[in-house]
């Protein structure tokens, strides 16, 4: 006799008035691939978890922006915000597609040349900039954007000690109408330290006011507040031209748009609750033409970071436990932590399975395996049962996780990328002992115990 | 395992569940409905593992993680 074919078991309590809250499922949550790749083949080649991403989709993703933005206004150049993910490789597509580089560190800086990126293709912002670093990037003609008055006299002292007058732009900021306001970076507009700012640059012998410069924040939801942002960058620059005769060469409206990532304490699925990237851009372009004339039109710098990579990246990791909480909540343990996954804090994850699965979905907790209370990974995910063995296919994750991650209790892992033609590069190897441990010293007299 | 809640309850062969004591309604499915029925029997998890690996198309590995997971639902549900 043959067997019957076998269901898991389910039961559930109906719950009249709550029934449909979680029932339903926004995701389509079934791939086995990922730009024709195999996700078991992946898993073979370079173990779980590993991060995947699609060289396809950057450049897609950057040459639909791009083109929306150009054929708007031609005097747009793209710069590759390295702190959202600075992998050489990703690196390396969005400066073959023609970006620059945007760097607010350093590191960061000493990242970008080292690939290749010449000095004066660099955009070096942020807070605090080193004197060596001004230094080296006023030699090497950076496009440097000052934060606060103490930088601009560092600046001044720099340039003077190097015998140069050299450009720079200042960073403002602004009411735009959002919340939180981004104020603790640049010099405000409203209260005129940006006109101050920039008259005591117009005084200095070494100094050269050319350009402004602002970030009003991330995953902004409302492309209204960039139609503001650059009607207010405008009306400055007009001022600082007819007042103090400073001839502004470049507005850089920093970067910002959102990525079709679901942010926690949202209902509304992200394919409905974003604005479509199109809007941000009308917003700025339209602004733009409609405030110049075509002889006034600045270059236009935007540091497009998360609306870019995003949702090329992914996250495969597996299901190694089930539990069942004490409460009848559902759980499992996977085999990637909060460690590597910074952007769990404030997004809730797309998940998909590498298979069909049976079953009624339910709501289940997914935890990492960092032996922390703290290390939830999906707080409500709705899933079918899954037993042990199946793989997550957790997005977008091309954003900050890469960067921002930290080491913890075990190695990171593998960073693939899929490449155009279907192969596979792995563009980061998994870590090992010596990776971590090497910059560590052990002093003489601690070297020796017996136990 | 105390079964003797599961004999108050009214169970339909489509895996409808009423609880008379309480006025709760549950669904399950035609697993559940096999599963609560030996349960009824009086049958021991062990019985249950062997009555079901001979019945259908499963390991032993994924049936004892789900019947684990089934009785300590009911549990929840203060069935057993
Ligand atoms: C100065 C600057 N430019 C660009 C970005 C990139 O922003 P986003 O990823 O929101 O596009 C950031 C990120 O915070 C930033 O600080």
């Amino acid at each position: 006799m043959s067997k019957a074919i076998y269901v898991k078991p389910v039961i559930k309590k109906q719950e009249t008035g709550k029934m449909n809250k979680f029932g339903s499922v926004f995701h389509r949550n079934y791939r086995d691939s990922i730009d024709g790749v195999k996700i078991n083949d992946i898993v073979e080649r370079y173990g779980s978890p590993v991060f995947v991403i699609s060289e396809t989709e950057i450049r897609n993703k950057y040459r639909q922006i791009y083109r929306e933005f150009s054929s708007q206004y031609p005097h747009v150049q793209f710069t590759w915000s390295y702190k959202t993910n600075y992998l050489d490789a990703v690196c390396c597509v969005f400066h073959q597609e023609g970006e620059l580089a945007e760097v607010v560190s350093e590191f960061e800086y000493q990242k970008a040349r080292r690939l290749g990126v010449p000095g004066n293709k660099i955009v070096y912002n942020g807070p605090l900039k080193s004197k060596a670093s001004l230094k080296i990037a006023f030699e090497e003609d950076a496009i440097v954007n000052l934060d606060n008055f103490d930088e601009v006299l560092r600046a001044e002292e720099v340039a003077r000690s190097i015998g140069k007058q050299v450009h720079v732009g200042i960073r403002l900021n602004m009411d735009t109408g959002i919340y939180p306001q981004w104020s603790r970076f640049g010099f405000n507009l409203e209260n005129q330290s940006a006109y101050d700012a920039a008259r005591r640059i117009h005084m200095s012998k070494h100094l050269n006011l050319n350009g402004l410069h602002s970030h009003i924040g991330t995953f902004i939801l409302d492309p209204s507040a960039y139609a503001i942002q650059v009607k207010k960058m405008i009306d400055l620059r007009r001022t600082l031209e007819t007042e103090l005769s400073i001839s502004i060469d470049y507005l850089d409206f920093g970067g910002g748009f959102p990525s079709r990532n679901k942010l926690k304490g949202t209902y509304l699925p992200p394919e409905v609750a974003i604005p479509n990237i199109e809007e941000y851009i009308q917003a700025i372009t339209s602004t733009l033409t409609a405030n110049l004339l075509p002889e006034e039109y600045p270059t236009v710098y935007m540091e497009t970071g998360r609306a870019m990579i995003d949702e090329a990246g992914f996250l495969i990791t597996t299901i190694e436990g089930v539990k069942r909480m004490p409460n009848g909540v559902k759980s499992y343990i996977i085999d990637a932590g909060i460690n590597i996954l910074y952007t769990s804090n404030w997004y809730n994850f797309k998940v998909e399975l590498d298979r069909p699965v049976q079953g009624t979905y339910e709501n289940a907790i997914v935890y990492g395996p960092l032996c922390m209370n703290i290390d939830v990974v999906l707080e409500n995910a709705t899933l079918p049962p899954l037993p042990k063995g199946v793989r997550l296919i957790l997005s977008p994750m091309g954003a900050y996780n890469m960067t921002q991650w930290m080491q913890f209790i075990s190695y990171r892992p593998a960073i693939v990328m899929i490449m155009e033609d279907g192969t596979i590069e792995q563009i980061r190897r998994p870590e090992q002992l010596e990776d971590i441990v090497g910059p560590e010293f052990v002093p003489e007299k601690l070297r020796q115990f017996s136990l | 395992m105390n079964t003797e809640k599961l004999t108050t309850l009214a169970i339909s062969d489509s895996g409808f569940i009423f609880d008379p004591s309480t006025g709760d309604t549950f669904n399950t499915n035609e697993i559940g409905v096999k599963i609560i029925q030996l349960l009824k029997q009086g049958k021991d998890f062990n019985e249950l593992m062997d009555l079901m690996i001979e019945q259908y198309e499963v390991t032993e590995e994924e049936l004892e993680a789900d019947l684990l997971d089934f009785i300590q639902l009911l549990k929840n549900y203060h069935m057993v």
